[in-house]
């Protein structure tokens, strides 16, 4: 078990023909993942070879969908693009729609996502690293060899960071560990990671990264408290971030007092999480947990 | 990006939102041809500076005459207002206000869609009185799929009790504030004070926006509104070799790959500066993913040209990136700089080809480069130098 995507996921990719598609397309495809197909209207009808694997090009993602049976989509098209591809994938009902693509205008992102939810569809993402069930599927950009499957649950909004806590932690493994973006609006959030992992009789502990800017980490504090009975250990990066300055990711912005750092981490602790001062030291607590 | 209230004024005006007459001026003798101008009767003189409380730091001075309006630019210019000096001032006409209110609308992060604000009770810190009298604030949900429309606008006046008589021409003046949050890709459009004058017309005074840049290519304009002028010189030539940097005022430089990880570095170096005579942070750099040789070397020229750095920490974790560009980025910028190069780097990698991006720095042998296995080991190796 794992959560979001499984052995049994039917990916499609968007953007599948595209330079940054095709590289990741071959990474996935090299990890495991079962990819059946990608959507590009100009060249539907087509195929691409992988190393030996032939994908095969469909005009839409309805038509995709139709012929293959995929039910998760990853998106790897341009921003300006990305409403327009996102929407095609909600109204031909996919069940998950995982967006790799950096820099999408927020406007886009409120409007597809409210969309999204108006039909049921999950969206993660944007500006994120995507999601891996080690040794069964990887969706996005997620490197495949750090580690294996593990009974740790992962969820963060810097890729970076979920790639080095995994390498700390790569003796454990993950069930399965999600980037959810550094955007100030994403598809999928802590709460509902946190949530999913819960759920998953896989996953005994949950390792949560945040960092600077809104509050996320403080509304996933309160529902840790509230409907988490699994251990959490928690990181947040960004405390040495001045105010009014964008480090990075567009949500990563500290405005006033809402958004540091500092308050952030004192509500985790509040709620029972034990949160490390260096990713290093947040692995060595959730070793601590797992192996006593 | 956060516009002046100049900017703003303008883009307001594009839209057909009411606004007053005002022209920016950068010398006390422009404030006096603008003033005349404006035809010579009461200005406002107000300070352009990108932060609160201008008017209890003595930067919005009222101006009787062109004259008096030279002589309060003469005062205001140059004035240091919450660390931002004022270079440029705006000269407003002036008007006789009956009453004040507030309107915003904003991103609501927490709701993933749009929050409208709104008061009859204007003119004050928001914060304040969002603290004080929550009550007078009303706060109403926008769908993004839908915006605000005559009927949203409707229901914030009603939530916000105006009085009847000006529900209809405030409504009309929040569907055109929409109009520029939603067709300029703004994340903010705050109005403060929104105004009734006493001839009864209703006037955005003075106005707050912030523009999204990832919608810059769909705005052409909106680069011309960035202030160029205003951004630290070592930030300038990042941006035009495209990094993502951000100048801090500690000694140990920072380069590393993706956002999240490069924030945690700065963390990193501080928490291990405790140790180490306080030292701290010196920048942000975020090389991204699949870096070439060729960017890394950039972001070391521009980390390397900061009089303030001492040492230097290269921390990546190849996902993308490959430690062997990382590597060789390294060894090609120190070659490049050969006895300019005086700084000492710190170097972790891990990651995709850890092991032939080590090899290439073995192998080069650099006497100012030092391997470090682990990100923290590695933070107070660099923390301790900068110390030195």
């Amino acid at each position: 078990m794992s959560i979001f995507i499984n052995k049994d996921s039917k990916v499609i990719v968007q953007g599948m023909t595209g330079a940054e598609g095709s590289k990741h397309t071959a990474r996935m495809l090299a990890s495991g993942t079962n990819i059946v197909g990608g959507v590009n209207p100009r060249k539907a009808g087509t195929s691409v070879d992988f190393d030996g694997t032939e994908i095969p090009v469909f005009g839409s993602v309805a038509d995709a969908m139709a012929e293959t049976g995929a039910d998760v989509t990853v998106l790897f098209v341009p921003p300006a693009f990305t409403k327009a591809a996102v929407t095609e994938a909600v109204d031909a009902g996919i069940g998950l729609a995982v967006i790799i693509t950096e820099g999408v205008p927020v406007a886009d992102t409120a409007e597809f996502f409210a969309y999204a939810q108006s039909k049921g569809v999950r969206l993660i993402g944007p500006n994120c690293p995507g999601l891996i069930t080690p040794g069964e599927s990887n969706v996005g950009i997620t490197p495949a060899n750090i580690t294996g499957p593990g009974r740790i649950g992962l969820v963060s909004k810097s890729g970076t960071l979920t790639y080095q806590m995994m390498f700390e932690l790569r003796d454990l493994g993950f069930s399965t560990a999600v980037g959810i973006g550094g955007d100030p609006i994403i598809g999928t959030t802590h709460i509902d990671c946190l949530e999913a992992f819960e759920n998953d009789p896989d996953t005994d502990a949950i390792v949560m990264i945040g960092e600077i800017g809104g509050d996320a980490e403080e509304r996933a504090a309160a529902y840790i408290k509230e409907h988490v009975t699994k251990p959490v250990v928690g990181y947040v990066a960004g405390f040495e971030a001045p105010e009014g300055k964008t480090m990075g990711h567009a949500g990563a912005i500290v405005s006033g007092s809402a958004g540091t750092a500092q308050a952030k981490k004192e509500a985790l602790e509040a709620a029972g999480v034990k949160v490390g001062k260096t990713p290093t030291e947040t692995a060595e607590l959730m070793r601590a947990i797992l192996t006593k | 990006m956060d516009l002046y209230e100049y900017q703003a004024r303008d883009m307001f005006e594009k839209h057909g939102v009411p606004v007053l007459p005002g022209i920016v001026a950068e010398t006390p003798a422009e404030a006096k041809a603008a003033a005349e101008k404006l035809g010579g009767g009461v200005v406002v003189v107000k300070a352009q500076v990108k932060t609160g409380g201008r008017g209890k730091a003595g930067g919005v001075k009222l101006a009787r005459s062109p004259q008096e309006a030279e002589e309060a630019a003469q005062q205001i210019l140059g004035m240091d207002i919450k660390g931002h000096t004022v270079h440029r001032v705006m000269i407003a006409a002036g008007a006789a206000i009956a009453e004040e209110f507030y309107f915003s609308v904003l991103l609501d992060r927490a709701q993933r869609r749009y929050l409208a604000m709104c008061s009859v009770e204007g003119g004050m810190e928001i914060e304040q009185l969002a603290v004080e009298r929550p009550e007078a604030l009303a706060r109403v949900a926008v769908d993004p799929l839908v915006g605000i429309d005559a009927a949203k606008a409707a229901e914030i006046v009603d939530t916000a009790n105006f009085p009847e008589d000006l529900k209809a021409p405030v409504a009309e003046v929040i569907v055109k504030l929409w109009d520029v949050y939603k067709n300029e890709d703004a994340t903010l459009v705050e109005v403060n004070p929104l105004v009734r004058t006493e001839d009864g017309s209703i006037i955005a005074l003075d106005g707050k926006v912030t523009l999204d840049e990832n919608a810059g290519f769909r705005h052409e304009d909106h680069e011309a509104l960035e202030d160029k002028a205003a951004a630290d010189p070592l930030e300038a030539k990042a941006k035009a070799l495209n990094l993502n940097y951000v100048k801090l005022d500690g000694s140990v430089g920072i380069i590393g790959n993706g956002a999240g990880l490069v924030m945690s570095t700065l963390d990193v170096v501080a928490y291990a500066g405790e140790s180490h005579g306080g030292v701290k942070p010196a920048n942000f750099l975020d090389i991204g993913g699949g870096a070439s040789a060729a960017v890394m070397a950039n972001g070391l020229d521009v980390i390397l040209n900061d009089p303030q750095v001492k040492s230097v920490f290269v921390n990546v974790f190849g996902g993308i990136t490959s430690c062997i560009e990382v590597a060789n980025g390294i060894v090609g910028a120190l070659e490049t700089l050969g006895d300019a190069a005086t700084k000492p780097l710190v170097v972790r990698l891990d990651g995709n080809s850890v092991d032939e991006g080590r090899e290439i720095l073995a192998a080069a042998n650099h006497p100012l480069v030092t391997i470090v296995d682990t990100m923290d080991g590695a933070a107070a190796k660099a923390a301790e130098l900068a110390n030195a």
